[in-house]
């Protein structure tokens, strides 16, 4: 793949994507081995920047890179303290004085991986920006929808929640699109953006309408640490109103999977019964989400000859 | 000293002239203008491409050859940021002047945020004193609407008017308070300077950074809704029909504001507006197509299409009074920061006349004379500044034209010490070759004398 860095799924190809997952079903067995850890990335440093809290992502990622044996560096930082009083292009220019061969970043204003990436040798992998992209997210939903369902194209999905700002709807509605899935939302009006139909989605009156004869239906992380105005009145409307609870149980196909970005707030966007409930692929998506992160690494990395991880 | 200005086509919207004639100066004001050759014997005879810049200053009669040229009252830009006193290291009323006098400017109206904001008569005798040290064109400051741009208190208005300011500002904020704003068209009345609202409602606007569209939505970035702008203009509208007192739009950016403000000159009401060639020209896309570079950042935002082509409605029939470029240089530093965390604002001056030329008068067929009505008798009119005309006696400021001039916009080579600027690179044709202020030539060539 001659593709240097991973901003968004809005640059990739349908069938990139498609490479992409096909090297994750290798990866993915990598870990399911005793000894889970394959040469490949040996003498190449990783840092892993998160501007903003993060424990799956991050930890999903550092396991990859450890599973290629590449070096990882990790810097976390809430807020953007640290990067007060330093411009982001002096950023960019100390992070390549250091010569790592992959920044992983996560950042909370859109677009910072993509200008990191115009003053980088190295490769940039968005792990989050803004509301903008999580690319590795949607590409490891993606994955477990295919491993569930076979294929992506023709598929009913249906996605939950703050759409507005979450990123994660951003790469997902993007990434399903381009697949041939037919993607529905459904969030209150006061997260949901007025063009949105422009992405070429349909806008769901409510989730009953929404969920029925969904193949996948995919509930978001409501961001509690996120909004100052109030877009809802309170967590508990939230979920009475919003979240998938057992009595809509009803309205799904019976091989209908139940996805969620995690970390999850039982009881406000899932109820319990639900997350944990036969229809619901939560795990399978973490487990996914290392396999995916590994095949990027490894594409991105000049992809050597990818038969090698299977060694 | 004499100067005579030959053979180019003179426009004046306000004294309602538009032939090929020549223009004598002499003391620095205008003496007279005639369709008739005015002879100077014994001049130094200089123009575009000519050189002997350097003797001009020295020389006592002086012929500038306008032939194929377009000849205009001097331009006026009423909404500069010159950033002294306080930041300095982003503009300084040097620069700023400079800036303005190289891209065909000879008066200013400057905003008083600087820091200190300038809401006493001190800081206003401040920038007035170093206008006139530095000479090289008209600098107008303007003073706050609120002591410290709190938005809770009336500024020391009287007494900055009686030290020079034009007109009362919060630019870079909206007043929030309805009644404050009220007192102060109503105070600021008593004293014959104007109010320039900066039309922002904070609780709309909300931390937004781009346009609420499409684009915002792809990008990702938090969004500033278009009633920001509009819902205040409305209020700002309605208190100058409440009190019978002018207001003055500062950076018109929607469709919605400019019929509004349509509605509103129909009704008599006595509003008037300027709209940035940024706002003329660009849209949201922008900040796509530039891969959020924050040299698009600015406030308002840069809006859609159909924002774009209302504001050119509104040049054409005259809703949008003036031009005004919003000049706002930030540090290379402070635009370098991500894109929420950098400030807002586009580096204006010296961009505008080729942008302007090329894109409105070439592409949206604006007529010139049109536009150089936009540059001179509109926004005199809507500050009140006696200015934007050639009446005999008057202080001759004149801003010469060439429309067939192509040039390359190259942020690196501004006088400004602003770099933020969306159209560099740019290649546009039309360009101004020569600023006359106080009867003096200010600029040849893009290079000040």
């Amino acid at each position: 793949m001659p593709r240097k860095h991973l901003l968004g799924i809005a640059d990739l190809s349908p069938f990139e994507i498609s490479m992409i997952l096909d090297l994750a079903e290798s990866t993915k067995s990598i870990s399911e081995r005793t000894i889970k850890k394959v040469p490949t990335l040996r003498g190449r440093t990783i840092l892993n920047l998160f501007f903003e809290p993060s424990t799956r992502t991050r930890l999903s990622f550092e396991i990859a890179q450890k599973r290629l044996s590449a070096d990882t560096v990790n810097f976390s930082v809430s807020g953007s303290s640290v990067s007060k009083g330093e411009t982001l292009v002096d950023t960019a220019k100390n992070l390549a004085a250091m010569r790592p061969s992959v920044i992983v970043i996560r950042h909370g204003v859109a677009g910072y991986p993509h200008r990191l990436a115009k003053l980088m040798d190295a490769s940039v992998i968005n792990a989050g920006d803004g509301f903008h992209e999580h690319p590795t997210q949607a590409l490891l939903d993606l994955m477990t929808i295919r491993e569930r369902k076979g294929q992506v194209e023709g598929l009913k999905v249906a996605i939950i929640g703050d759409i507005a700002r979450s990123r994660v709807a951003g790469s997902n509605i993007l990434c399903l699109s381009k697949m041939g899935a037919e993607v529905t939302v459904m969030a209150p009006r006061s997260m949901l953006p007025y063009h949105i139909k422009k992405t070429g989605v349909n806008v769901a009156a409510n989730l009953k309408d929404a969920i029925t004869n969904k193949d996948v239906v995919m509930a978001l992380r409501i961001q509690r640490e996120r909004d100052s105005v109030s877009r809802f009145p309170s967590l508990r409307e939230y979920n009475r109103y919003y979240g998938l609870k057992m009595e809509h149980m009803q309205y799904l196909k019976d091989d209908c999977i139940i996805m969620h970005p995690g970390p999850i707030n039982r009881g406000v966007e899932i109820d319990p019964e639900v997350a944990d409930g036969p229809l619901s692929v939560i795990l399978e998506q973490v487990s996914n989400g290392v396999a995916v992160r590994m095949a990027v690494l490894l594409l991105l990395l000049g992809g050597r000859n990818i038969y090698e991880v299977s060694d | 000293m004499k100067l005579v200005i030959r053979g180019g086509r003179i426009i004046s919207p306000r004294d309602k002239i538009d032939y090929i004639g020549d223009i004598l100066i002499e003391d620095g004001v205008f003496k007279r203008i005639s369709q008739k050759p005015i002879e100077l014997s014994d001049a130094l005879e200089v123009g575009p491409g000519k050189g002997q810049t350097k003797s001009i200053k020295k020389a006592d009669k002086v012929v500038f050859d306008a032939t194929g040229l377009v000849v205009a009252p001097g331009f006026i830009d009423i909404h500069v940021h010159f950033r002294e006193p306080g930041r300095e290291d982003a503009e300084t009323i040097e620069t700023g002047m400079k800036a303005a006098a190289a891209s065909g400017f000879t008066s200013v109206v400057t905003m008083p945020n600087t820091t200190p904001a300038n809401d006493t008569e001190a800081t206003t005798l401040f920038i007035l004193q170093r206008a006139t040290q530095i000479g090289l064109i008209n600098v107008y400051p303007s003073g706050t609407i609120t002591t410290g741009r709190s938005g809770k208190e009336l500024a020391a208005i009287g007494e900055m008017a009686e030290a020079g300011i034009v007109a009362i500002t919060d630019d870079g904020d909206g007043v929030m308070n309805g009644t404050i704003m009220r007192r102060a068209l109503e105070y600021s009345s008593d004293f014959g300077i104007r109010v320039i609202s900066h039309s922002e409602d904070k609780t709309l606007s909300a931390g937004g950074v781009m346009h609420e569209g499409f684009v915002s939505t792809k990008l990702g970035l938090p969004p500033i809704p278009p009633q920001a702008e509009s819902v205040m203009i409305y209020r700002d509208i309605s208190l100058s029909k409440l009190t019978d007192v002018p207001i003055h739009i500062a950076h018109v950016s929607t469709r919605e504001s400019t019929e509004l403000i349509r509605r509103a000159k129909r009704e008599g009401i006595k509003v008037t507006a300027e709209a940035a060639p940024h706002h003329l020209t660009l849209t949201d896309e922008a900040v796509a197509e530039m891969d959020y570079d924050t040299s698009t950042k600015v406030n308002p935002p840069l809006r859609t299409q159909d924002d774009v082509d209302a504001l050119i409605e509104g040049i054409l029939d005259g809703t949008i009074d003036a031009i005004a470029t919003d000049h706002a240089p930030h540090t290379t530093t402070d635009k370098e920061q991500d894109y929420v965390e950098a400030p807002f604002g586009i580096v204006g001056l010296e961009s505008a006349l080729p942008v302007c030329l090329d894109r409105l008068c070439g592409k949206a067929k604006v007529p010139l004379e049109l536009l150089i009505e936009k540059f001179t008798l509109g926004p005199a009119d809507a500050i009140g500044l006696k200015k934007g005309g050639m009446e005999k006696g008057a202080a001759a400021d004149l801003t010469i034209i060439d429309p067939n001039k192509k040039v390359t916009i190259d942020a690196s080579t501004f006088y400004s010490k602003g770099r933020n600027c969306p159209f560099n690179g740019w290649s546009l044709t039309g360009a101004p070759v020569c600023t006359v202020a106080f009867g003096q030539i200010k600029m040849i060539d893009g290079r000040i004398i």
